[in-house]
């Protein structure tokens, strides 16, 4: 291992940063959004969503990311009917591929949270909202929603982090992210530990804000250790 | 599309295989690490328990694919040095190597948890009785331990599996390098990466099904 080569790995890296940025956060809120509709599917008690929804968490969280995202990358593009279609310039992109991927991978672990979260509600709350005569909507929104969010909130900071390392991903479909950008250094540099070892630093630097990020949030929301 | 599979297939199920044994020897070389580790993480002394925590925390904080990269490329640059000549590490062995690492971490973690849920009433009941702490470790606690880690095993052996396709980047020829030359081969990547996906889906489904069932088993005191 060679100090001098940490600098140079550094720059290399420094570029992928961004983007491993750019596709942690968008992939996350992606996510996020998606899950929310799945989970309210999931703890429907009309079959017709339930079992859908529960197909489509079954399906993504059975198989691994990778697969998920050649499947979006490389294998849609072979059906003339995308091809031809208005999210053609999305689907033809590695990026927005990545991203579209890794949010909607996201959002079937989360709505399993959220599902979780949704059946831990005491059924009382449900019942004096009804007999107070709310409509589903602001009982959804007022009542039930704030109470799942501010439990599952640790549960969502692991996701963030999660997203993060399957971020990396990306580089399997050409984006030169972060782990993109050192494995190619290493391939010029053949220098694995000094590169490895920057990328991994970073990573972990981004994890350890994350992680403070939600601690903060979690002192401020969360619900008092029930 | 499907002949090509069809055509194919016999080359699916031997990546199929490959897949599987990285899968399944990584979750038991972790698990076999986690059952000295997790105990070490309780019992030990401080400087060891800081050590195992550190690296609990390291693991968990490293995306997966840069582990396995760190671990693939830095062996062969390690043991080249250390050998003096280039020495090609084999990418199966590499592969369970670099998923060992990473799943023990959890592992350890899993059964960390499951050794504190093991409430302390059975080691004093246990060493009332005569026993000594080895024999007390191995008869009364570790078998109530890998009950309570139960779920958090099977969870991980899911988590591995999953896993396991990460090491196609590096060209180990399981399921999914298997499906990425097919699909090359074939111009048909997306009838092969559905049939790679659904055997994984298979796996999981299968697995979590036997999960339940054995756990259903092993509880019945409980309920």
């Amino acid at each position: 291992m060679s100090l001098d080569l940490f600098l140079p790995a550094f720059i290399a890296i420094k570029n992928g940063f961004v983007l491993t940025l750019v596709i942690t956060l968008m992939s996350f809120v992606l996510g996020q959004v998606a899950a929310l509709p799945i989970a309210l599917a999931l703890a429907s008690p009309s079959k017709g969503l339930r079992y859908p929804a529960s197909a489509y968490t079954f399906v993504v969280r059975g198989s691994p990311l990778l697969v998920q995202l050649f499947i979006v990358y490389y294998g849609l593009g072979q059906l003339d009917a995308v091809r031809e279609s208005m999210l053609w310039p999305i689907l033809r992109s590695p990026i927005y591929c990545a991203i579209l991927t890794i949010g909607l991978n996201s959002a079937a672990y989360t709505a399993e949270v959220l599902t979780g979260a949704i059946h831990q509600v005491p059924k009382g709350q449900w019942e004096a909202a009804k007999a107070l005569g709310l409509s589903r909507f602001i009982l959804l929104i007022k009542i039930v929603l704030p109470q799942v969010y501010r439990a599952v909130l640790p549960n969502i900071g692991n996701e963030l982090i999660l997203v993060m390392k399957g971020s990396t991903l990306a580089s399997a479909v050409t984006v030169m992210e972060m782990t993109g950008a050192a494995r190619i250094f290493v391939a010029r540099t053949y220098a694995p530990f000094e590169t490895f070892l920057m990328a991994g630093a970073i990573y972990l630097l981004i994890g350890a804000f994350f992680g403070r990020l939600f601690k903060g949030l979690e002192a401020r929301f969360a619900i008092p250790s029930r | 599309m499907i002949e090509a599979v069809v055509q194919y297939f016999p080359q699916l199920l031997q990546g199929f295989v490959v897949t599987l044994t990285v899968a399944v020897g990584s979750f038991a070389f972790g698990l076999l690490l986690a059952v000295f580790l997790a105990p070490t993480a309780v019992y030990g002394p401080a400087p060891v328990r800081k050590i195992i925590a550190g690296y609990v925390g390291l693991i968990r904080g490293l995306p997966e694919l840069l582990v396995i990269f760190l671990i693939f490329y830095g062996g062969t640059v390690f043991l080249t040095g250390l050998f003096g000549t280039y020495v090609e590490v084999n990418a199966l062995t590499a592969g369970i190597a670099a998923l060992t690492v990473v799943s023990a971490a959890y592992l350890t973690e899993i059964l960390r948890g499951a050794l504190l849920g093991v409430s302390s009433g059975q080691w004093e009941a246990a060493l009332a009785l005569g026993f000594r702490r080895p024999r007390a470790f191995r008869l009364i606690v570790l078998p109530q331990m890998m009950v309570n880690a139960l779920p958090g095993l099977g969870n991980q052996w899911l988590v591995i599996l999953k896993e396991s396709a990460l090491v196609s980047i590096v060209g180990l020829e399981e399921l999914m390098r298997k499906s990425l030359v097919a699909a090359g081969a074939t111009h048909q990547p997306l009838a092969f990466y559905l049939t790679a996906a659904a055997l994984y889906v298979l796996v999981t489904g299968v697995s979590t099904l036997a999960i339940n069932a054995y756990s259903r088993r092993l509880t019945t005191h409980l309920r």
